[in-house]
Parts: C-alpha cells; sequence; structure tokens
C-alpha cells in the first residue's frame, strides 16, 4: 500500500478535530461581518476536503452498483462532484441551492419554484428563500457598461446567479472559486489513489518503485 | 440639507456603496491566481471580472476533464472485482 492512501484517513480522531475546527468555524463566521474571508478558510480547511471526498467516494459507489451495465460517463461523475460540493456547503450559497435545486427538478420532474426551495430546504437545513430586493440599476457609480457586462457573463458561469445584484454576484463568485478548488483539489487526490490502486497500472508501480534490472 | 444619495435611494435592507463593491472585487482579486502578485491599485474592477471569468471556466474544464479520468478509472475497476472490493473497503 502506498503512503499516499493516508491522504484521506477518516479516523474518529480526525472526526473530533473537525468538530472542534468546526465549532470554531463557525463561531468565527457569526462574529465576523465580512464572512467571505472566512469562507475561503472554510474551503482550505482539511476537514472540508475530508467531508467533500467521503461523500464524493459514497456518490462514485452508488453510482457503480447502480449501473453495472453502461459504464460510468464523465458527465454522471461531474454532476454527482458539484453535488457532493454544494452538498458540503451547507446551503448557505445561492450557487450550492441552485445546484441542489437542479437535481431535485431533474428527479421529480419540473417542480415549480416553492416547491423546490422548499426541498431544498428540507436537504440543507436551511432556511434562507429570501433574496433582498436591491436591484442593479440603483448602484451609482457602477453604470460602466464594461463592469456590468462582465459581471452579467460571470453571473451566467455561477449557478443559480442569472438575476442576482452585483454585489451578490461577486460574492457568490468568491465563494465558489473557493469551493471549485477544493474540489480540484480532492478529486485529483481521487485520481491519484484510484490509479495508483488500479490493475492496469501496477506495472507502472513496479516500474517506478522497483526498476527492472538490466541486463 | 445635503443631500445623502446613499440614504436616499436604497429602500432595501442592504446598502450598496462604492466601497463595498471595491472591497468585494478585490476580495476576488485575491483569489485568482494571476493577479494575486499585482497591486490592487493597478488593476482595473473590468480586469479582475475577466480574469475571475477566465478562471472559472479553467476549473469548469479541469473539473470536467479529472470527471472523466475518474469515470474511466471507475470503469477500469469494474472489471476487476476484487480490486474494486479491496478499494472500496478502504475507502468507506
Amino acid at each position: 500500500m502506498t503512503s499516499s492512501l493516508a491522504e484521506i484517513p477518516v479516523t474518529s480522531s480526525e472526526r473530533s478535530r473537525d468538530r472542534r475546527r468546526k465549532k470554531k468555524k463557525a463561531h468565527a463566521r457569526s462574529r465576523a461581518q465580512q464572512n467571505s474571508e472566512s469562507c475561503y478558510a472554510k474551503w482550505k480547511s482539511e476537514s472540508q476536503q475530508q467531508l467533500y471526498s467521503s461523500k464524493l467516494v459514497q456518490a462514485l459507489s452508488q453510482i457503480r452498483l447502480g449501473d453495472t451495465a453502461a459504464p460510468p460517463r464523465g458527465r454522471t461523475v461531474r454532476e454527482a462532484a458539484d453535488r457532493a460540493l454544494a452538498f458540503a456547503a451547507k446551503g448557505k450559497t445561492r450557487w450550492s441551492r441552485a445546484i441542489l435545486t437542479n437535481r431535485v427538478k431533474l428527479r421529480f420532474g419540473k417542480q415549480r419554484r416553492p416547491g423546490s426551495t422548499s426541498a431544498v430546504a428540507a436537504l440543507t437545513g436551511s432556511s434562507r428563500s429570501k433574496k433582498p430586493k436591491v436591484s442593479v440599476l440603483r448602484l451609482k457609480g457602477k453604470s460602466l457598461p464594461t463592469v456590468q457586462k462582465k459581471v452579467k457573463v460571470l453571473g451566467r458561469l455561477v449557478p443559480g446567479c442569472r438575476k442576482e445584484p452585483l454585489p451578490v454576484i461577486l460574492e457568490e463568485a468568491t465563494d465558489y472559486i473557493a469551493a471549485l478548488e477544493m474540489q480540484v483539489r480532492a478529486m485529483s487526490a481521487l485520481t491519484r489513489i484510484l490509479s495508483s490502486a488500479g490493475p492496469s497500472s501496477s506495472s507502472a508501480i513496479d516500474a517506478v518503485s522497483d526498476p527492472p534490472p538490466s541486463g | 440639507m445635503s443631500s445623502r444619495r446613499s440614504h436616499s435611494r436604497q429602500s432595501g435592507s442592504s446598502r450598496i456603496t462604492e466601497d463595498q463593491i471595491a472591497d468585494l472585487v478585490s476580495k476576488l482579486q485575491r483569489l485568482i491566481p494571476e493577479l494575486r502578485n499585482r497591486h490592487s491599485d493597478k488593476v482595473s474592477a473590468s480586469k479582475v471580472l475577466q480574469e475571475t471569468c477566465n478562471y472559472i471556466r479553467s476549473l469548469h474544464k479541469e473539473v470536467d476533464d479529472l470527471s472523466e479520468r475518474l469515470s474511466e478509472l471507475l470503469a477500469s475497476l469494474e472489471t476487476d472485482s476484487d480490486q474494486a472490493a479491496i478499494i472500496r473497503s478502504l475507502l468507506m
């Protein structure tokens, strides 16, 4: 066994540390007015990545068991990864709620908005469904068309932010970028582990660790 | 009476000022690896937003590539059930 397997340990000592870290983080977040910085730290933390990795692995194993006939497509894996990421966000951001809402819609058919928001609230335990009614037109000074245009493009990239006002889009984008970076880190670690443990690469491992004697 | 524009127009719960927007933009700038080294004064908001969009797109692409790779790995794992059982017990 390679030591890289220790990258994803799920031991009880880690969990107690996670709980303490989460309590500290929740306390800091409630105190701090500008929570975007602690949000970024949250996505950088080990506990968050472990939570995401275990959720992702769960989802991936479900894919394999449920669909043994056809091999899993990249699209399916991507959706599972996004779902796990949105779950890790715990419903506190719009993009995570939008991702979960989209999945719920696809599962149960086209649901109306009130139904899907209540379903999302049930999933994530969050009751925030109100949006501040600040329209973009009221912002003074930011009537520069380039900035507006670019923020609109950004709003299309971040899920669930197409109709949001400018500051909301910027806030969501900061959290979304940090979350995406964590997703990339977790998925690359998982890929490394799976590719080193897979049967097709066992010869590669032999070549790396034990160069064949020449001659 | 001096007219305070920031007070009169906003009837919503949140007052959005230029400073807040500049603050959000600078926070965004700190996250983007390409713009992190430059001084925030010299980078315009539109450039920050442009780089943000590019960065998000590149992250999406990376996630897509990783998903493809993971799906291939999962497919290759399915062919060997012993390996799959070991890996499953290790990862869960």
